[in-house]
């Protein structure tokens, strides 16, 4: 294993107790954070000024169905734009209790961000402010991008939905009920 | 209170504007909130073409992914393509031929160069500026038919390969982009002087949509939109990747953060392309196009049809995939509309654990709210527009 980069050091010696592992492969420094006060692990690396992670690139997760225990990382980029460099974070999460801390207090950008985590792999956000799904709609079953759900699943027409105070054209009534109909139970 | 002043009713009204609205370009739905014609609050719907791309990738081998990303930001497709061809070769360890990364970057300018006149024509005929619409498509046109000549297709272009490209530039390849860009530039002077000094336009995009330095930051902002406020950020120039670092371009940056300096930042990032192209065409070095490693790249025809070992290799390749090493990388390149990163995982095997694409427009549709609330209805098509939202990359 080579030596670690400055930043890395420093990083362990910061928050010696949070972190589980780092490492640095092609050159990608990535440390691996426990998920207990993830919030505050975060407003480190922004607020310190050694570290300066003042840009968050982007939030996803993988899901490591059957590879690695526990199942799920989420996986954050932050970027330093004083020193231009790059690093990722990752927080392992269990799957019987897929939460993390929103990072929505910190940076507004991770709103969608998470809200598309929460769509394609049903990991919730802890003080979110919003948490609903945002690719997909919200009568859609499951959530696709976890290992276990099934490349061809087809999942059916949903009836249109009635907003209070709109107006709604006969034709697309009667196509409304006839949809109903058919999706009725014996229908 | 006054009694001569009286306060008619206000009443707040909802409108859904979208999913298809003639005035926007991209398939997405607001949901206003408006008192008159003040927005009040904007919820901004997207997803309507969602595909699923990352599910996609993961069912398909590492060279089948390179067509998939043709469709996400379609008016950019060989960014796409390089983007994720670097990241899967960062993740092998291999580095491309010094012709080859001369005709990525060649690609890449030609693909932003249309990106941009698409973006700039398109929100310029939305508010009324129909001819300099009609003259940045002309100009976009020529474009096309270099990327059309090069590639043999016009928009899905699959052009670069991991290791590689698909083939050579074309015999008179430098005289046709030297005859296309003199065209170009006479239309882009003629669209500066119909637009930038006109009252409507700047009337409608002057000061609007602005967004301040830090607010930019905290969104996670990237692309001409953060640097029209003054940040100067370009993955080109802040980390370069290919041959970036022998070229001599300019970052445009602007001031205000608002519509019309969004506007200005790419135009002038028209001529810089223009410059990168001149400049690459002149120090482009002779060469292979694709690195010579049979683990990766497919063998020539010859060989499949001619060799036994050429046809296992090719058929090892197809089937199988290429073997790229466990691990995971983030490799950034600079989109038309920002950063454009992928984020690879690799279990060892020839498809991808995981593909995650980080759209520059999706992020930027997330500030939208924020650019549009307190404004005008009418406000919102400049900003969208300026915005350049492009669907297959924001909903993938």
């Amino acid at each position: 294993m080579a030596e670690d980069s400055p930043t890395l050091q420093y990083l362990k010696e910061r928050l010696a107790d949070g972190i589980l592992d780092t490492h640095a492969f092609r050159g990608d420094q990535t440390i691996v954070v426990r998920r207990e006060r993830l919030c505050e692990t975060f407003r480190t690396f922004r607020d310190d000024p050694k570290l300066a992670f003042n840009f968050l690139t982007d939030i996803t997760a993988v899901d490591y169905l059957g590879k690695r225990e526990p199942r799920f990382e989420v996986v954050y980029h932050l970027y330093s734009m004083p020193r231009g460099e790059r690093l990722r974070v990752k927080v392992p999460v269990p799957e019987a209790d897929p939460v993390v801390d929103s990072l929505t207090p910190l940076w507004k950008g991770a709103n969608w961000l998470e809200r598309e985590v929460w769509d394609m792999f049903g990991i919730r956000f802890l003080g979110h402010p919003d948490l609903r799904r945002i690719l997909l709609y919200e009568e859609f079953q499951g959530h696709p991008l976890r290992k276990d759900y099934p490349v061809n699943l087809w999942q059916p027409l949903v009836p249109e939905r009635e907003v209070a105070g709109t107006f709604v054209d006969e034709r697309s009534r009667n196509k409304l009920t006839r949809l109903k109909q058919k999706l009725a139970p014996g229908g | 209170m006054n009694p001569e002043r009286v306060d008619l009713p206000i009443e707040t009204m909802d409108l859904q504007m979208g999913p298809s609205h003639p005035a926007t370009h991209g398939t997405i739905k607001f949901n206003l909130k408006l008192e008159g014609e003040k927005v009040l609050d904007c919820d901004v719907e997207v997803g309507y073409l969602h595909r699923g791309f990352a599910k996609s990738c993961e069912q398909a081998t590492w060279t089948q992914v390179i067509p998939y990303t043709d469709r996400l930001n379609y008016a950019s497709p060989v960014i796409n393509n390089v983007g994720y061809a670097l990241a899967v070769e960062k993740l092998i360890g291999v580095e491309t031929t010094p012709r080859c990364q001369f005709i990525r970057v060649i690609m890449s300018e030609l693909a932003r160069i249309f990106d941009h006149l698409t973006c700039c024509g398109m929100t310029a005929s939305e508010l009324g500026a129909i001819t300099a619409g009609f003259y940045m498509l002309e100009a976009r046109e020529l474009i096309m038919r270099i990327v059309e000549t090069v590639t043999g297709a016009r928009l899905t272009v699959t052009y670069v390969r991991i290791g590689g490209v698909k083939h050579d530039l074309p015999f008179g390849f430098a005289e046709q982009v030297e005859r296309a860009f003199r065209i170009v530039r006479k239309l882009l002077s003629d669209c500066d002087r119909l637009l930038s000094r006109n009252r409507i336009f700047l009337d409608r995009m002057a000061g609007i949509g602005a967004i301040s330095r830090e607010t930019a930051i905290a969104y996670g902002l990237t692309g001409p939109i953060l640097r029209s406020t003054g940040v100067n950020y370009d993955v080109r120039k802040a980390h370069p990747y290919l041959v970036y670092d022998q070229l001599d371009f300019e970052i445009p940056l602007g001031t205000k953060g608002d519509d019309y300096d969004r506007f200005v930042v790419r135009i002038q990032e028209l001529e810089q392309s223009m410059r990168i192209v001149e400049q690459a065409l002149k120090k482009i070095p002779p060469g292979p196009v694709t690195i010579e490693d049979p683990s990766i790249v497919l063998p020539e025809k010859e060989r499949v049809y001619g060799s036994i070992e050429g046809l296992m290799n090719h058929f090892k390749i197809i089937i199988e995939g290429i073997k790229v090493p466990p691990g995971e990388v983030y490799f950034a390149v600079e989109g038309g509309n920002g950063e454009l990163g992928f984020y690879l995982v690799s279990d060892g095997g020839g498809r991808p654990y995981r593909v995650r694409v980080r759209p520059p427009c999706f992020i930027a549709m997330s500030a939208f709210s924020e650019m549009i609330k307190g404004r005008m209805l009418a406000d919102i098509i400049p900003t969208f527009g300026m915005i350049n939202m492009i669907g297959g990359e924001c909903d993938r």
